[in-house]
């Protein structure tokens, strides 16, 4: 199973390479939201720094919707749901390697989105162990999450209101967990930041569950 | 689920022959005995809330608005787990009938969800002089209700019943544990800046008012049990007409083929 998962994923990642819509789109869109926190709040008084880690998970979220969205969405034309059925591949391996694909993109952009708030915000990074532990987790989260949505809304007419609409409530812990704990490790008191780390792997092992179980009939069914 | 109505049985031709052991109306016997049940309870809730029970020695008279708020609490968090739990039967055991309910449970979990956020919004007026504050429990019914509102959301994309069963099921599959990841974490977020809920409810609350609220949430489940009996036949009745209405139509094409 896994290793028809990695096969899913770097399939999918050839896409997004070759398309280059990540890159052209996605990246750029995540700087616009940068630059609008810029606007929205005064970055002479302060204020942007302060929220950094706030204003950098909301970024990453919109830009979780836009992968997320894309990820179905090449699958959409040609009747290529039908051909990954017909590989046989299994519903829970297709699942994972299609989350594990979301979350390779959302890491690149966290990266990157990070490299902005430094230049951008003039925000000092620190606590490196739980700001990488934490953008290891939470990603794991929201990829299984918005995979597992992702199926549920694809191919539907109302599939692009619909995913938000489903996926950022459903997210709220991750944004609060993530900010809390970016927070932590920005700040002095790391120790603060490791319980929310806890509750975003639980996050991620729930939706990684219901995932597996559910993809398999979701997939069946559109 | 085999059996039709025949093309016979028209809404004008009397009431139409037992199909399915399906209800043919939203009222039976025992649901018009219960309607009475929680109409005289409600009655009774009245009373004991705004007359019988003393005025709190610490909330005052806004202690009266918590006899429906609580009440309206548990019944909503019952409906909530009837649904995940009719989700899970959906996914398990591909049944139609757990569908319903958990599409019925999830309307009124919707309902009384923002009955909990206006009723505590009531009464956080008088008590913290604001309507909303982002308080543990509040910012978590918040969440709670917009996903419900995706769960409702799902429901209405599609009108194939097998496609909106496996599709509404894995979000119902989820509320409940997303009702408890949501709580954990807001509640965490509040308590590193103050504590958990603003104002702590004095536990020594006197022998009637006790029996008020518990008499309140007895109501309020019964309240539940009826109304989703009855949304239950609603939905239950909307799916036959739809049937129904295809068989029509088939019918009509048929007859327009052997007459050409």
């Amino acid at each position: 199973m896994l290793r028809e998962a990695t096969l899913v994923a770097r399939k999918d990642l050839r896409v997004e390479l070759r398309s280059r819509v990540t890159t052209n789109q996605v990246v750029p869109f995540a700087l616009v939201v940068l630059v609008l926190f810029a606007f929205a709040l005064d970055p002479d008084r302060g204020v942007l720094e302060r929220a950094t880690p706030g204003l950098y998970w909301v970024a990453v979220l919109f830009c979780a919707l836009l992968a997320v969205q894309r990820a179905f969405a090449v699958e959409a034309a040609d009747g290529i749901r039908d051909a990954l059925r017909l590989t046989g591949i299994e519903p829970a391996g297709l699942y994972l390697g299609k989350a594990l694909a979301v979350a390779v993109q959302l890491l690149v952009l966290e990266v990157l989105l990070g490299l902005g708030v430094v230049v951008l915000y003039d925000t000092a990074l620190g606590g490196w162990g739980l700001l990488i532990a934490t953008c290891l987790v939470a990603t794991a989260g929201i990829a299984a999450a918005g995979t597992l949505f992702g199926v549920l809304a694809a191919g539907l007419r109302v599939r692009e209101t619909l995913l938000p609409l489903l996926l950022l409530p459903a997210l709220a812990p991750v944004l609060l967990a993530t900010t809390r704990a970016s927070e932590a490790a920005l700040g002095d008191d790391t120790a603060e930041g490791w319980p929310w780390l806890g509750l975003l792997g639980v996050f991620a092992l729930v939706y990684l569950t219901a995932g597996l179980i559910g993809f398999g009939a979701l997939m069946e069914d559109t | 689920m085999t059996t039709r109505l025949t093309n016979t049985d028209r809404p004008g031709d009397g009431p139409p022959a037992a199909v399915d052991g399906g209800p043919h109306s939203t009222a039976s016997p025992a649901t018009r005995v219960l309607g009475v049940l929680v109409l005289v309870a409600s009655g009774v809730l009245a009373v004991l809330g705004l007359v019988a029970s003393p005025a709190d020695t610490e909330l005052g008279e806004t202690v009266r608005l918590l006899y429906v708020h609580v009440p309206v609490v548990a019944a909503a968090y019952l409906a909530i787990v009837i649904t995940t739990v009719g989700s899970v039967a959906v996914l398990w055991k591909r049944s139609q009938w757990w569908d319903l309910v958990a599409g019925s449970a999830a309307e009124l979990a919707t309902l009384l969800t923002a009955l909990t956020l206006v009723t505590g919004m009531i009464w956080g007026r008088p008590t913290w002089g604001v309507f909303w504050v982002w308080d543990a429990r509040l910012t978590s019914t918040a969440v709670l209700f917009l996903l419900l509102l995706g769960y409702l959301a799902v429901r209405r994309t599609t009108t194939d019943q097998v496609s909106r069963a496996t599709r509404s099921a894995v979000v119902g599959m989820l509320l409940l544990p997303n009702v408890v990841i949501v709580n954990r974490s807001v509640e965490w977020w509040r308590s590193l800046h103050q504590d958990p809920t603003l104002i702590t409810l004095d536990p020594k609350i006197d022998g009637l008012q006790l029996f008020t609220l518990v008499f309140g949430i007895a109501t309020a489940t019964l309240l539940l049990v009826w109304l989703l009996i009855h949304r239950f036949r609603v939905a239950w009745m909307a799916q036959r007409v739809e049937a129904h209405e295809l068989d029509d139509a088939i019918a009509v094409r048929r007859a327009e083929a052997v007459g050409s």
